[in-house]
């Protein structure tokens, strides 16, 4: 199949990047390509003009700095999967790049994409939900800070301007005693999500949930944050009880659609099970 | 609407190309250069048939542009065997009857040879993960696996 036609432009520079978004006609940013190029492909997307920012110096930060994880807009799932920082204090990321697509597409995919790119079915934003992060809007005036929740509005729609481009993610390094899961259920390698469950939580002394995170996946229009699944377990002792009480909490805040991935029935029932199995498997990684 | 004058070194050769913006790279090897060995399979990033080293990284060919491939180093499964025969990988395949109608095995062959660059002694676990991007319909995954590890086993004799 052949994309439909368009003009192509790999900008040197973040500034010479955006002066093209501000001057050219219809552009679209591109990093990996990997959920842009199938859509040009299959006539989803048409635009005028592709900004690619893979040649972009300065563009590729995968470290811990001032309290954040900065992941840049070129890092890609392949050097996240290779990153042994995050292996060991964020290992809800590993488990996130290791179920999307394939090893050759994680090879081009990147993690600001994922994000960008404003799928509910992409993995990478409930996860951020989960850890809380910020995400860097760089535009013609500068950059801005937008909060994760604030950041997906409908379907393939974000607060991310034409003019702007996602420079980074900024997640905030772990407290103590904090861990992390994702868990996919998928019907084969690399298929989008029936549900997905991403949740990061932190333990205080007395074994008792200090901070909760859940986002789910492909469970509704736009990645879902379960606050009522949160709340269900901030402060308390995570039993068996608390765990399906809040794993319930995050299958009542979903409204999946139907499709040939399985019924509402079905896909709410799976948010249930696999949010009670990352919830678990958190707890396990923060050492309680 | 623009084309765009690239370089790109393909198994060592270097070619100078004027493509469209549109052009995939997979229509620049297989059209332009005339290297049909890589194959276009599903077309649509999931089959892995068209799979090529770009720099030294397997990719599939079919979900790149081909003036994004501009300054790179190409490898096709053409650029494998050398004067001196196949490689171990192409050898392990014939060895271990890797492949049954062919038509995944010059992206597989492509996949292998970048998982025994990056990791010489892979375990069945870590082939099968890399070659998770590679579609088999002739369900031939077994013999795969055992062609990757007999290349291994050779490679590894000669240390």
């Amino acid at each position: 199949m052949i994309p439909p036609q368009f003009d192509y432009h790999a900008p040197g520079s973040l500034d010479e990047a955006l002066g093209l978004l501000g001057s050219l006609d219809d552009p679209k940013v591109m990093s990996g390509g990997q959920s842009l190029l199938p859509m040009l492909k299959l006539r989803l997307a048409s635009p005028a003009n592709i900004v690619d920012i893979g040649r972009i110096p300065g563009l590729d930060t995968l470290a811990e700095e001032d309290g954040f994880l900065r992941i840049g807009a070129l890092v890609t799932e392949t050097q996240l999967e290779q990153s042994a920082l995050v292996a060991l204090a964020y290992p809800i990321l590993l488990d996130t790049a290791k179920v999307i697509a394939d090893p050759l597409v994680r090879n081009r995919a990147t993690i600001c994409g994922n994000i960008a790119h404003g799928d509910p079915a992409n993995d990478h934003p409930a996860t951020m939900l989960a850890l809380g992060a910020q995400l860097v809007a760089t535009g013609p005036d500068g950059a801005r800070t937008i909060d994760i929740d604030d950041f997906f509005f409908g379907l393939f729609m974000t607060l991310l301007g034409e003019d702007e481009i996602l420079t980074e993610i900024r997640i905030p390094a772990p407290a103590p005693a904090s861990g992390g899961a994702y868990v996919k259920l998928e019907r084969k390698v690399g298929d989008y999500a029936v549900a997905g469950s991403a949740v990061q939580l932190s333990l205080a002394r007395d074994g008792t949930v200090a901070s909760a995170g859940i986002g789910l996946t492909n469970l509704g229009i736009t990645p879902i944050r379960a606050t009522a699944a949160e709340d269900a377990l901030t402060g308390q002792a995570p039993g068996d009880d608390t765990i399906a009480a809040a794993a319930q909490a995050a299958a009542d805040a979903t409204e999946p659609i139907p499709d040939r991935r399985g019924s509402i029935e079905y896909k709410q029932n799976m948010a249930r099970v696999l949010t009670a199995r990352a919830i678990r498997k958190a707890l396990a990684r923060a050492g309680g | 609407m623009a084309t765009h004058n690239i370089n790109v070194t393909v198994n060592g050769e270097a070619h100078a190309a004027a493509v469209d913006s549109r052009l995939l790279l997979v229509h620049l090897i297989r059209d332009d250069l005339a290297l049909t060995g890589t194959h276009i399979g599903c077309d649509t990033t999931h089959c892995g048939a068209c799979t090529v080293l770009m720099d030294g990284v397997p990719v599939k060919s079919c979900t790149v542009l081909a003036v994004q491939a501009d300054g790179a180093e190409i490898g096709t499964v053409e650029g494998l065997a050398g004067a001196d025969g196949m490689t171990p990988l192409q050898e392990g395949f014939q060895e271990e009857h890797g492949l049954q109608c062919g038509f995944c095995t010059p992206g597989m062959l492509m996949t292998g040879t970048a998982l025994l660059e990056s990791n010489p002694n892979p375990s069945e676990a870590e082939i099968r993960e890399a070659i998770s991007g590679n579609l088999c319909r002739c369900t031939g995954y077994v013999n795969i696996v055992k062609a990757v590890e007999y290349a291994a086993a050779k490679t590894g004799e000669g240390d």
